[in-house]
């Protein structure tokens, strides 16, 4: 295995915390006009996005050029995957370029996990089909110690399309290990009940209302209508018992945070009303994901 | 023609349940004599080894017509003798698919000239396997198939596989599914469980083998066809195998070894040796196949030996075809899971190579005495030794078993009275 960084699972606490503390130096480094700093003078990131994607890959790109370094950005349709190259030629490719890293985004499970075996590179998981998507799950813990004093002992709702959410699974493993306790809610088809076994800080539910009471943290996730091979709930019936509204706010604590990794579906998932509440930390949850990238290229690339 | 002498091995003949250690001597491709101080011009010691009945895989994939990067008739013949095996039989989802008299002559003339083993063609139920209007099944079986499946392609519409069971029964032939429900498991790469929920790999439940085996029993039942379960891996299509059986329906089934030695949880994250059809199940499906063999649910071992070029098993997962080796480990995995442990005895064990196979197929293979055809399967029982894929016979490399320590294995094989086969001692 190479020193990328594939997934939270496999990360202990003290690296998490490394990366979360480095992401606060970033942060408050940023605030104002955001001075160019040249850690990584000279060296050359590689975004490869073989799925759609604006605000991770840009979010990577600006965390690299503050740090200094040269990003070039591939996405799938420009690249030779088009023309019946595999993956792992693909790869090798740019590997014999010699970039000292890879930011990779693709719509396999595993596809970075498969590479990394086969290659002697960094790779840097940018979300792989429905299994993780560690820096994301990163700047989510950023953002919420921006609100909370510690992730422990903090009630954690997360509701939507569970089973298709790689940032669902990264958060539990993160937010465990953190002795934070989770509560998935989603429509039944999208929740099975292995997740419950993920970790042991796992409880699931179908009722938004039982999920959300007393919580300290609200994640809605995105229904991904595109990982879906079939219409598992009606539709029509998704925001009635799973779209997040204002009434819903009452049963949290007073103080509870409503974030959403984005893009977010007003009137599908979440209420323009929420969305735009003071309870919604969704932009900073934006903002710290360019500091918690400079952490991680940092720590890969350095 | 030649005469040889296979001496002071074990001889083990499950249909007579000889046991014993013996001379076993061949003359013009037939078993001459088994006995004791017999004499030829050749020779070969024994010693130790275990002398069987040919072992018969009565489900393999040589891919050719249509697919020879993969494999060959030659090759996987090949890497068949290099397994311990005299027979196998080869499943019909080549290009074109075997549905046609045609294709099943194609195959057993090439056998005839360039596979060291016994080559018995399975032909298609559906034309092109497409599940809809019955292959050329009469014709077929005056050319030689010895069953019907659509293996990989399982028929879907429960009224054409009721049409498919009265016509193989009114030509003698078994009907052998694929069990799996396509609308079930559509999608899914892995079995669906708390691994492929971890992994967020797509699931192929373990009711889309269930329902299939359910709906088969229930039309063998009226049709009175004969009725085999190919690879079962879930533990409730043994029970409804076993509960089959009980009713009195000629129905039985097989399992691959790689469905009795691995679990869900013991695949190497996305690596694609690890994937195949049905995928490897929970714990708890292991060991019900495990049961189902010692307690009779299950007749017989058979590989789905199912090569793959590297180039297609080096993807990512979710793009990999199904499918794995399984011609060269099934001795060395069987002695290991079920006799070693204990669970079924050696004779049982070649039982499942050899006469239960038959009994399925009416091969008129599978026994070990005096005028019969001379195939002999050589193997011991504690001889350590490690698979090396690179040295595989077999066109393709794709095995999870690559560098596993056994303890027993094939030494040689012999069909019509020639060493196809012997391990290099």
């Amino acid at each position: 295995m190479t020193r990328g960084l594939l997934g939270i699972e496999n990360l202990d606490r003290a690296e998490i915390e490394a990366y979360l503390e480095r992401a606060k130096f970033f942060q408050a480094h940023g605030e104002g006009q955001f001075k160019k700093l040249d850690t990584l003078r000279g060296k050359t990131l590689v975004n490869l996005f073989f799925e759609n994607s604006t605000r991770t890959r840009t979010s990577f790109e600006i965390a690299a050029k503050r740090l200094g370094a040269d990003t070039i950005s591939i996405s799938s349709s420009g690249s030779s995957t088009s023309k019946g190259e595999s993956l792992v030629d693909t790869l090798n490719t740019l590997a014999a370029m010699r970039p000292h890293a890879i930011v990779m985004r693709h719509a396999a499970s595993g596809a970075p996990h498969f590479l990394a075996r086969h290659l002697e590179m960094p790779i840097i998981n940018a979300g792989d089909g429905l299994h993780e998507h560690p820096t994301q799950a990163l700047l989510d813990a950023l953002t919420i110690l921006d609100y909370k004093p510690k992730l422990e002992g903090l009630r954690v709702a997360i509701i939507g399309d569970i089973v298709h959410s790689r940032v669902a699974r990264s958060n539990v493993y993160l937010l465990s290990k953190f002795g934070a306790g989770v509560v998935l809610c989603g429509p039944a088809p999208l929740l099975p009940p292995a997740l419950g076994q993920l970790t042991n800080n796992v409880t699931l539910t179908h009722d938004i209302r039982e999920a959300i009471a007393g919580a300290d943290v609200i994640m809605m996730l995105r229904v991904q209508l595109e990982r879906q091979h079939e219409t598992p709930f009606p539709p029509g019936d998704y925001f009635r018992f799973y779209g997040l509204r204002p009434d819903h706010l009452n049963l949290c604590k007073p103080d509870a945070i409503v974030m959403h990794p984005g893009p977010i579906n007003r009137g599908r998932e979440i209420s323009s009303e929420v969305a735009d509440s003071k309870h919604s930390v969704i932009l900073n949850q934006v903002e710290n994901g360019v500091a918690i990238r400079m952490a991680v290229l940092e720590r890969v690339m350095g | 023609m030649s005469r040889i002498v296979l001496k002071n091995g074990r001889v083990m003949d499950p249909a007579s349940g000889h046991d014993g250690v013996a001379d076993v001597l061949i003359a013009d491709g037939k078993i001459a004599a088994i006995g004791a101080n017999l004499e030829a011009p050749e020779a070969f010691d024994a010693t130790g080894l275990i002398v069987a009945p040919g072992f018969i895989d009565m489900h393999v994939h040589l891919r050719e017509p249509g697919f020879e990067h993969s494999e060959t008739i030659e090759t996987g013949g090949r890497a068949a003798a290099a397994g311990g095996f005299t027979s196998v039989c080869c499943m019909p989802n080549t290009n074109p698919v075997n549905d046609s008299a045609v294709v099943t002559t194609y195959i057993i003339e090439r056998a005839r000239r360039v596979s060291p083993v016994n080559v018995y063609p399975i032909g298609a139920i559906t034309k092109g396997s497409a599940g809809e209007e019955l292959a050329a099944i009469g014709a077929m079986k005056q050319a030689g198939i010895v069953a019907i499946s659509d293996d990989g392609r399982p028929v879907m519409n429960a009224r054409v596989m009721r049409r498919a069971m009265e016509t193989a029964k009114s030509f003698g032939l078994p009907v052998i599914n694929h069990c799996e429900d396509l609308n079930l498991s559509a999608g899914g790469d892995m079995h669906e469980g708390f691994e492929s929920v971890k992994l967020g790999l797509r699931g192929i439940p373990a009711c889309s083998e269930d329902v299939m085996v359910a709906r088969d029993i229930l039309l063998a039942e009226v049709t009175g066809a004969r009725y085999h379960v190919a690879h079962i891996s879930a533990r409730h299509s043994v029970e409804m195998v076993r509960f089959a059986k009980a009713r009195g329906l000629p129905v039985t089934s097989e399992v691959c070894p790689h469905h009795f030695t691995l679990c869900d949880s013991d695949i190497v994250p996305y690596d694609s040796n690890f994937k195949m059809k049905p995928p490897l199940r929970s714990c708890f499906d292991v060991q019900a196949v495990t049961e189902g063999l010692a307690t009779g649910a299950i007749d017989v071992i058979a590989t789905d030996h199912a090569p793959h070029p590297g180039s297609e098993k080096m993807q990512e997962f979710e793009r990999c075809p199904f499918g794995i080796n399984g011609l060269e480990t099934a001795i060395g995995l069987s002695l290991e899971q079920l006799v070693h442990t204990g669970r079924i005895s050696l004779m049982t064990m070649i039982a499942m190579f050899t006469i239960k196979p038959n009994a399925v197929l009416n091969l008129g293979k599978g026994r070990l005495a005096a005028g019969e055809t001379a195939d002999v399967t050589l193997f011991d029982t504690d001889r350590a030794w490690n698979y090396d894929l690179n040295k595989s016979q077999s066109k393709s490399r794709n095995s999870p078993f690559h560098g596993r320590p056994f303890r027993g294995g094939q030494v040689a094989t012999i069909v019509n009275g020639e060493f196809v086969w012997r391990l290099d001692r």
